[in-house]
């Protein structure tokens, strides 16, 4: 029952319960309880609202940034990550194999605003090696959601 | 000028669909719950197998009964899921969806004047294959108090010497009625006593919600009796590719595959590659669609409850037919109103059989969202038929 919860409510967060019940073909009672445990266990962290920030009047900026960072003994990745991450500019900060060690994803209200972050806050980081910054300039999809187009039923209305 | 038309021809009546898609393509606005295709787009890499196949220039005929290796692959899936064996080579068609399937094996298997059964309701172009086939198609009419499965009595009563073939369309269209493995073992026994043989249509194998679909072919005695017809159409989502197949044994399948080879030559190519890129990795969104199509099935069984409208459990296809007869009006008047008041168009009972008569076929191949707006429209609709009784 978890896995088809968490797969409906992460696609729909508003979804009510009684109708998640009724959908699952489980009683609402089972859950309210199953939701309140995944909240619990940190199974479920967060509602979010996904918003297509384009649509709207207000100017906002999004980069990737690729950090390389000497890891630091006895602590690895985590003490770097966390100095990062405490940023409430910050999105998300991920560890990565591959060329370089950490990707953050920054939200701002300009290219200068994160170019300042960048180069005054996250450079500046004694384990920091190198930074590099990728503005995204538009979003095709984001959370399985397809951002670009709206769906439309082009099926014939009746079919046998 | 002497009249150019074949009577046999003029005389089928045309579809009950018809008339009504005529009302509803002339609505702007109107909502539909009348569609009997999946609202999901086929998955991206079966599509993807399709363009590449296109890109490489696969673009000639396959040989008659289809590319080997799709038939090798419907050979492996039937076997893995239902446990019976065909000859890909020599057992197997690929045919321009499950409907030519169809239509082949009458016209293969039928003498004029020899009686085919066909339950109903059912989907609308059994009956005119049949009479073009030059067969004299006998139908026999579900029971609601059955939940729409065939009895054992059903098909004794309606057998006479004549009879030669007896269709089965499980898990059905329009009532979402299914056969469980008890209920066709009783269906064998009469099948094999009276020296039937059956066309088992299986287009909607993937979608049962109460457990695997089991197949008659695979009962003991009857896969040397049974045309096992089915597709990619429904499970996979790809009925505009226009791709079904049919399995059977090897006597039958050569007199289709002649009228295969003249009449259609082979299906297209490209959803035979496609097809084959389905079977081979598409098991998981299979699974996903048979799942969402399962939570509206509930929410759709959950809302009638809700307004007091009388429907049986369906477990399989993905519509649902519930009984509008308390509003004492024909299956047809009822659609025709909730189509002019409310916009929202489902399909009359009767579009799949007389006996349909007094059901209606909602279709939940569209998102719950959609489902939600017309199952409100429903409501306010039952409503106020029911103040108007009253």
């Amino acid at each position: 029952m978890r896995e088809q919860i968490l797969s409906i409510i992460e696609r729909n967060s508003r979804i009510g319960l009684k109708e998640l019940a009724v959908i699952l073909g489980v009683e609402e009672i089972d859950v309210v309880n199953e939701l309140a445990a995944m909240e619990k266990e940190g199974i479920i962290c967060g509602y979010h609202t996904m918003i297509d920030w384009e649509k709207t009047a207000i100017e906002k900026v999004t980069a990737l940034i690729e950090v390389r960072v000497t890891p630091q003994r006895g602590q690895g990745f985590d003490n770097i990550a966390e100095r990062i991450y405490k940023y409430p500019e910050v999105n998300s900060v991920y560890l990565i194999s591959g060329g370089y060690d950490l990707l953050i994803t920054l939200e701002g209200k300009s290219l200068k605003e994160v170019s300042k972050f960048v180069s005054d806050k996250l450079s500046t980081l004694e384990t920091v090696l190198s930074t590099a910054t990728h503005f995204i300039l538009k979003k095709y999809k984001d959370h399985g959601t397809i951002l670009a187009k709206k769906y439309e039923d082009e099926r014939e209305k009746i079919t046998p | 000028m002497r009249n150019p038309l074949a009577e046999k021809v003029v005389d089928i009546r045309p579809s009950g669909i018809r008339k009504f898609f005529d009302i509803v393509s002339e609505m702007e606005d109107a909502i539909s719950l009348g569609v009997g295709e999946p609202d999901f787009d086929t998955p991206w890499h079966i599509r993807d197998e399709g363009i590449y196949s296109l890109e490489k220039g696969r673009t000639f005929y396959t040989s008659n009964a289809g590319l080997k290796e799709l038939k090798m692959e419907i050979c492996h899936y039937i076997k893995r899921t239902q446990g019976i064996e065909y000859d890909y080579n020599h057992e197997t068609i690929v045919t321009v969806g499950g409907s030519e399937a169809i239509d082949i094996a009458l016209r293969a298997m039928i003498n004029p004047g020899e009686e085919v059964l066909i339950p109903q309701p059912s989907y609308v172009s059994y009956e005119p294959c049949a009479i073009l086939a030059n067969a004299k198609p006998v139908i026999i009419e579900l029971k609601a108090e059955n939940e729409f499965r065939l009895t054992p009595q059903e098909v004794l009563d309606a057998v006479t010497d004549k009879t030669k073939a007896l269709i089965l369309p499980f898990p059905n269209n329009p009532t979402g009625a299914i056969m469980e493995k008890g209920d066709l073992e009783e269906i064998a026994k009469v099948v094999i006593e009276k020296d039937l043989f059956v066309i088992s249509d299986e287009i909607y194998a993937e979608l049962t919600y109460n457990g695997a679909h089991v197949s008659i072919a695979s009962l003991p005695g009857m896969q040397e009796r049974t045309i096992l017809i089915n597709g990619f159409s429904k499970s996979y989502a790809m009925t505009g590719w226009r791709l079904g197949y049919a399995c059977g044994p090897k006597i039958i399948m050569e007199q289709m595959l002649k009228i295969h080879q003249f009449a259609i030559m082979c299906a297209p190519t490209t959803s035979q590659y496609a097809a084959v890129e389905a079977l081979r990795n598409g098991e998981e969104d299979v699974r996903q669609m048979r799942e969402a199509y399962n939570q509206r099935r509930r929410y759709l069984l959950y809302a009638f409850q809700e307004m007091g409208l009388e429907c049986f459990e369906p477990f399989g296809a993905f519509y649902v037919f519930p009984c509008i007869k308390e509003f004492g009006m024909t299956s047809e008047e009822f659609a025709d109103r909730f189509l002019r008041e409310e916009k929202v168009a489902v399909v009359p009972g009767t579009a799949f059989g007389a006996c349909g008569e007094g059901f209606v076929r909602i279709s939940y191949a569209y998102s719950l969202e959609n489902l939600k707006v017309a199952i409100g429209k429903l409501k306010e609709f039952v409503d106020r038929l029911r103040k108007e009784k009253a």
